[in-house]
């Protein structure tokens, strides 16, 4: 039998890296964008749009890469309230970054807005036009934005626990380096 | 309300849009008294506004919010949320405080050209004998990548009868809308004014004065109205940064705060067009 790995796939890092670089700047994008009337008002919105689908399709690579690799497992002795946590807390990151730009896509479609990634890139709507739909979509994009944050600072802070204070190897598992 | 858009070749070397090289492009319009009171009566402001949406069959729109007024009383949003606080109601009172336009005009003399027209402003008898400008400057691209900065307006075919005024009668413009779409479809000239080198296109309150080469890009023809409580204009967010590739926004910043600001707007009244369908099937017995 092949043993344990004891980090996560070249692959899986790099993609881990790199979303998580393109969802922390979204983040901001996002809240910055809803709170601007100026013109960062539409530079930001015009970032937004494609940065989020390049999110979903990396997200789904993201998937397969996972499903496809073997994942370092957790520490031994990790007590069973923190292996739930850690499994409800990737569930929801993957279950947010895949939602959230489905979201959006969905609501523009739903505004009867033409989904324009650029001045001439156009995505199919993914909805029919209906503004009740519309206001529901928009809502849960912003609330489900702000429970990834929230996701987010948790994950940071639970790698942030493993590395700094049990030094059990789990954050090494992604930063690739040996203690 | 709508209709189509018949294009002329004019606009055709200025601008790539579909909806220029294309003869027709399906419209959806509204027509609209821009006060913020909803029960006002019609002869109240003299403004007048119409906002399009232009339908291109490669899937891109392009929607305009025009008024009847040449230019906006001020420049920037910072300076039109201060004009909104000069007009607000003071809670004491419930009314404005009076003291408050004349303060906030001596402290905007960019509003002068404004103020001007609406000296001269007379509200027309129809929605239909209107003129309706896009007030914010744009730029045509073409092709070839090379951009002209415009700013458009909608010139109608229909004239006020000598002497006509407007009826002072609650939601008279909207019957004699309905009344003359009855009779026939009612048209107007799209006009693209091509700015000349120097002319200020990051402030809408800054008139374009002397002569201008002004292409006619085609005719809107408006064919049926649909009141406005179900009709496809209702859902409608005239957000003024959508456009379709071959025309783009200017670094006007009063186009970004609109953008914004109608998305906020939207999504308020988005929420409760619900009960607003409802109503009229609810009120048979």
């Amino acid at each position: 039998m092949k043993a344990s790995p004891q980090f996560f796939a070249p692959l899986a890092r790099l993609l881990h890296w790199l979303m998580a670089l393109m969802v922390i700047a979204m983040l901001f994008i996002g809240a910055g964008l809803a709170a601007s009337v100026s013109e960062r008002h539409a530079w930001l919105i015009q970032l937004h749009k494609p940065l989020g689908i390049a999110i979903l399709a990396l997200v789904i690579v993201r998937l397969v890469v996972r499903f496809s690799t073997q994942q370092p497992p957790l520490p031994q002795d990790l007590p069973q309230w923190q292996v739930l946590a850690a499994k409800a807390s990737h569930l929801m990151l993957y279950g947010l970054m895949l939602a959230l730009p489905l979201l959006g896509w969905a609501m523009i479609s739903a505004a009867g807005d033409p989904v324009m990634l650029s001045s001439s890139v156009r995505l199919p709507a993914l909805v029919e036009a209906n503004a009740p739909l519309f206001a529901l979509l928009r809502k849960a994009h912003g609330y489900l934005a702000y429970l990834l944050f929230l996701t987010v600072l948790v994950h940071l802070a639970a790698a942030l626990f493993h590395g700094l204070i049990r030094r059990d190897g789990v954050l090494q598992s992604m930063t690739g380096t040996k203690d | 309300m709508a209709g189509y858009f018949q294009s002329s070749a004019e606009a055709r070397a200025y601008s790539s849009a579909e909806v220029f090289s294309e003869t027709k492009t399906p419209l959806i319009g509204r027509f609209a008294l821009p006060s913020g009171n909803p029960y006002a009566p019609d002869s109240s402001v003299p403004i007048r506004s119409f906002a399009v949406q232009f339908s291109q069959a490669n899937g891109q729109q392009w929607r305009t919010g025009m008024n009847s007024m040449p230019v906006f009383p001020v420049g920037t949003p910072e300076a039109f949320y201060q004009l909104l606080k000069a007009g607000a109601p003071d809670p004491a009172t419930g009314k404005p405080n009076p003291a408050n336009m004349p303060a906030f005009f001596a402290a905007h003399p960019e509003a002068a050209p404004f103020l001007a027209w609406v000296k001269t402003a007379k509200p027309s008898a129809s929605y239909a004998t209107e003129t309706y400008n896009g007030i914010n400057a744009f730029y045509l691209v073409n092709a070839e990548g090379k951009r002209q900065a415009v700013r458009w307006a909608v010139v109608p075919q229909s004239q006020d009868a000598v002497g006509e005024t407007i009826v002072d009668g609650a939601d008279f413009l909207e019957k004699d809308l309905v009344q003359r779409l009855a009779a026939g479809p009612l048209r107007w000239q799209l006009n693209m004014t091509l700015a000349n080198p120097g002319d200020v296109l990051d402030d809408a309150s800054k008139p374009w004065s002397g002569p201008h080469t002004v292409l006619n890009a085609g005719t809107l023809v408006v064919q049926s109205s649909q009141p406005q409580a179900d009709g496809d204009c209702r859902d409608i967010n005239f957000d003024p940064l959508i456009l379709p590739s071959g025309i783009q926004a200017s670094n006007d910043p009063l186009l970004a705060a609109r953008s914004a600001a109608y998305a906020s707007s939207y999504l308020r009244r988005a929420g409760e067009v619900s009960p607003l369908h409802h109503a009229p099937q609810e009120s048979k017995p």
